[in-house]
């Protein structure tokens, strides 16, 4: 992940930095919107555009999903982005991102299994849920985002799924890689956490041994992120290593 | 020309007992962003970098800035192709303006130095680009020309999105008609591919940049055998999921290495040039510094430039130790093992102890350590001229002991100064000798023959030449010609008669 440091600034630092002064300066301006293209050139047509959420998202349908091959979940509810100006990544220190991502934004945040086109109102932002497909290993939050006209950077995102294990599972793990800082939860226990300015890896950091209840099993995660991209990739490994696939991921209301 | 030794360096030089002390980074004024490979132009090293400019160097060791480059934007490559240097960089994107829309270009000349005729660069052409929009923001460019079939692979993007690798036309420079890029890694940037033995490997980087003495860039590492991917690192995980083995990372004085480029030397030695985001012993600016690549199991390491201390100097041929040609002088004491000792081969004193597997005497002396041999013990047996060497069995002993040191003001090479290599505790200094031998002089004068190149070989071994050898121009180095003699004779990087380990005395 780029990371546009506000504060960081030399002759020879051009490339970057530069992106820098032109943040600062939408800031300055009172807003923490910086949507690519804002700042630059406004004759570019890809700017011009209809945004969509395609190539990188398709609806969720009612029919079940399995993980891809190699376990990867790709069937989520995601918030539409909550504005949480950071004007750099260099704060994500744990304490800090642990404070954010545990502050109540909105009703029943910890509990909530929402519904695709659920609101929920965070300040003076209304939020819309979105049940969704996404059609890579990893889910582009910054496309999610960008595709729905919506705030890029300086954004928290929340991400809930339900998955259904046909048995029970134990000394399982959870792993994730995000492009951000993040933490994740499972049927209500905090299980993985990733602090820091991150790019993101598969498998970049793994859960304890936990088990996998047989039935449904739900997943609950917040990502922060400050300039740049962000994204998240997940699965479950077994206690071998190899990916859990036989899951079903389904976000159908009637399954809630 | 100044000889740079940042204060803390020196420290750690001389006040660490560590086998291996850090060298600084390069000597002189090193100061560059993004830098492109090192090339080689009319007897001089050139770099050049973000912004337009760039650094030359007559030897590789001291670098001034001087390097010319038009069109601006960011971080430039170069390579030579026949009589050309094609030059590609970027202009646009990376988040300049807060836009991802970018342009590559290429653009060619026959020489690199401002002060050539032939400096003059032609036909700029675009190569690739990023509208803004796509998840691919076209900056850091960076040439492979494949040894195996001549084809021409350009590499570039950064963070914001994919890594991807397009095909020119090595005689033009140009987009080869009808090509597509192909998407190779994400979550990188600052590209470099490098084809050797069989296999592509795809460098880049990883972490933050810009951000000073907080950058946590590092150099990272994928491989495939296809140059179109897919590039997997050690773990099996591909770069396109965010693998990447570890290349160099943070050490010491140096944080945040990235913009990793090939400089391939021959007789096995490649290095690698890169720049340090901070180097904490010049207020934390971003410097160009060049490292020897040493491979293990089919993956680059960046290793660490050599900078003196005390040494065995032990062939990787014999196993035995570069020494003095003079008298061995026994240790005093007691000889033997066992419990009461006694059997060894003639080397107990006589009566000194039971016969074996006898139980120890009550009344045996304590165990206690025996005093090493100094150097005035031995000093006055040997001979005040010049002394010829040999190659034996390492026995700890004050004609077995070099003290290596980074010579000021005597010139260098690629990421080195010249070494002076002296008994340890003395002025007796290794010297080429006419013939293509190998001798000790009783003093350094600074002379070209007292004066040796140090570089790491990919194995970890190290090779060693002189500067210059007496009315000869043969490119020599220390080698042992058999198991115990040194000579200076042609590096052959398939055999260990060249090969030299340091190790600690």
């Amino acid at each position: 992940m780029a990371v546009y440091n506000a504060f960081a600034y030399s002759e020879v630092n051009m490339k970057r930095t530069l992106v820098l002064r032109a943040l600062t300066a939408i800031w300055a301006a009172g807003n923490c919107l910086a949507q690519p293209g804002a700042a630059g050139p406004s004759a570019n047509p890809s700017e011009s555009r209809p945004r969509t959420l395609s190539p990188y998202f398709t609806p969720a349908t009612s029919a079940p999903k399995q993980p891809d091959a190699d376990g990867f979940i790709q069937r989520w509810l995601l918030l539409e982005p909550i504005d949480k100006p950071n004007r750099t990544n260099t704060v994500f220190t744990d304490t800090y991102v642990r404070n954010a991502l545990n502050s109540q934004y909105f009703p029943n945040q910890f509990s909530l299994i929402p519904h695709n086109g659920d609101k929920v109102k965070v300040g003076e932002q209304e939020l819309v849920w979105h049940a969704l497909d996404s059609t890579g290993f990893n889910v582009k939050l910054f496309r999610f985002a960008y595709g729905l006209n919506k705030t890029t950077y300086g954004v928290i995102f929340w991400a809930v799924t339900v998955i259904d294990s046909p048995r029970e599972i134990q000394n399982a793990r959870m792993t994730v890689g995000v492009n951000g800082a993040a933490m994740w939860w499972l049927n209500g226990k905090e299980v993985v956490d990733l602090f820091g300015d991150r790019r993101m890896k598969m498998d970049d950091c793994v859960s304890k041994r936990l088990t996998l209840n047989k039935g449904r099993n739900v997943i609950r995660g917040a990502v922060i992120n400050g300039p740049g991209l962000s994204d998240f990739c997940l699965r479950f490994i077994d206690e071998n290593g190899a990916p859990i696939k036989d899951l079903s991921i389904s976000l159908d209301p009637a399954a809630n | 020309m100044k000889f740079y030794i940042p204060v803390a360096a020196f420290l750690l030089t001389s006040a660490i007992p560590a086998l291996f002390a850090q060298a600084p980074a390069l000597n002189g004024e090193p100061y560059i962003h993004d830098p492109s490979t090192v090339a080689f132009s009319d007897g001089k090293y050139f770099v050049f970098g973000t912004g337009g400019g760039g650094l030359i160097s007559e030897d590789g060791w001291t670098w001034h800035s001087g390097a010319q480059r038009p069109g601006g934007g960011v971080a430039p490559d170069v390579i030579k192709i026949g009589d050309r240097y094609y030059m590609t960089y970027a202009r646009g994107g990376g988040g300049l303006s807060g836009g991802h829309a970018s342009n590559v270009y290429v653009m060619w000349t026959k020489s690199l130095d401002p002060a050539s005729p032939e400096f003059k660069f032609n036909d700029e052409t675009l190569v690739a680009s990023s509208d803004g929009v796509e998840d691919c923001d076209a900056i850091d460019p960076s040439f492979l020309l494949d040894p195996t079939t001549g084809r021409l692979w350009l590499s570039y993007g950064t963070y914001f999105g994919y890594i991807r690798i397009v095909e020119l036309d090595p005689k033009t420079g140009k987009r080869v008609a009808g090509n597509k890029p192909v998407d190779v890694a994400i979550d990188m940037e600052a590209t470099d591919l490098v084809a050797r033995d069989g296999w592509y490997y795809l460098l880049g980087t990883h972490g933050t940049c810009c951000d000073g003495a907080n950058s946590t860039y590092n150099i990272r590492v994928g491989r495939s055998r296809n140059v179109l991917g897919p590039y997997m690192d050690h773990m099996g995980i591909p770069l396109l999921k965010g693998g990447g083995k570890l290349v160099v990372a943070a050490s010491g004085r140096f944080v945040g290495p990235g913009h990793f480029g090939r400089l391939d030397l021959g007789d096995g030695v490649e290095k690698f040039s890169m720049h340090y985001e901070a180097d904490l012993d010049r207020s934390g600016r971003s410097v160009l510094d060049i490292r020897p690549v040493l491979w293990k199991d089919g993956w680059p390491v960046g290793g660490d430039n050599f900078w003196g201390g005390d040494f065995e100097i032990q062939s990787e041929r014999s196993g035995f130790a570069l020494e003095l040609a003079v008298d061995f002088v026994r240790l005093p004491g007691r000889g033997g093992f066992g419990a009461g000792g006694g059997r060894g081969r003639g080397t107990a004193v006589p009566g000194a102890g039971p016969p074996a597997g006898t139980p120890a005497a009550p009344s045996a002396p304590a165990v206690q350590a025996v005093q090493g041999q100094r150097l005035y013990d031995v000093l006055h047996g040997w001979p005040t001229g010049t002394i010829d060497l040999r190659i034996g069995d390492y026995m700890m002993r004050p004609h077995q002991k070099w003290t290596i040191t980074p010579v000021p003001n005597a010139g260098g090479y690629p990421g080195s100064p010249y070494f002076k290599i002296q008994i340890a505790e003395t002025d007796r200094t290794l010297a080429a000798a006419e013939g293509n031998e190998v001798v000790t002089v009783p003093t350094f004068t600074g002379a070209p023959e007292q004066l040796w190149r140090i570089d790491q070989l990919t194995d970890g071994a190290y090779r060693i030449i002189p500067k210059a050898v007496p009315n000869s121009a043969d490119p020599v180095a220390l080698s042992a010609v058999g198991a115990s003699t040194p000579t200076l004779a042609r590096f052959d990087p398939k055999s260990d008669k060249g090969r030299w380990t340091f190790r600690k005395p």
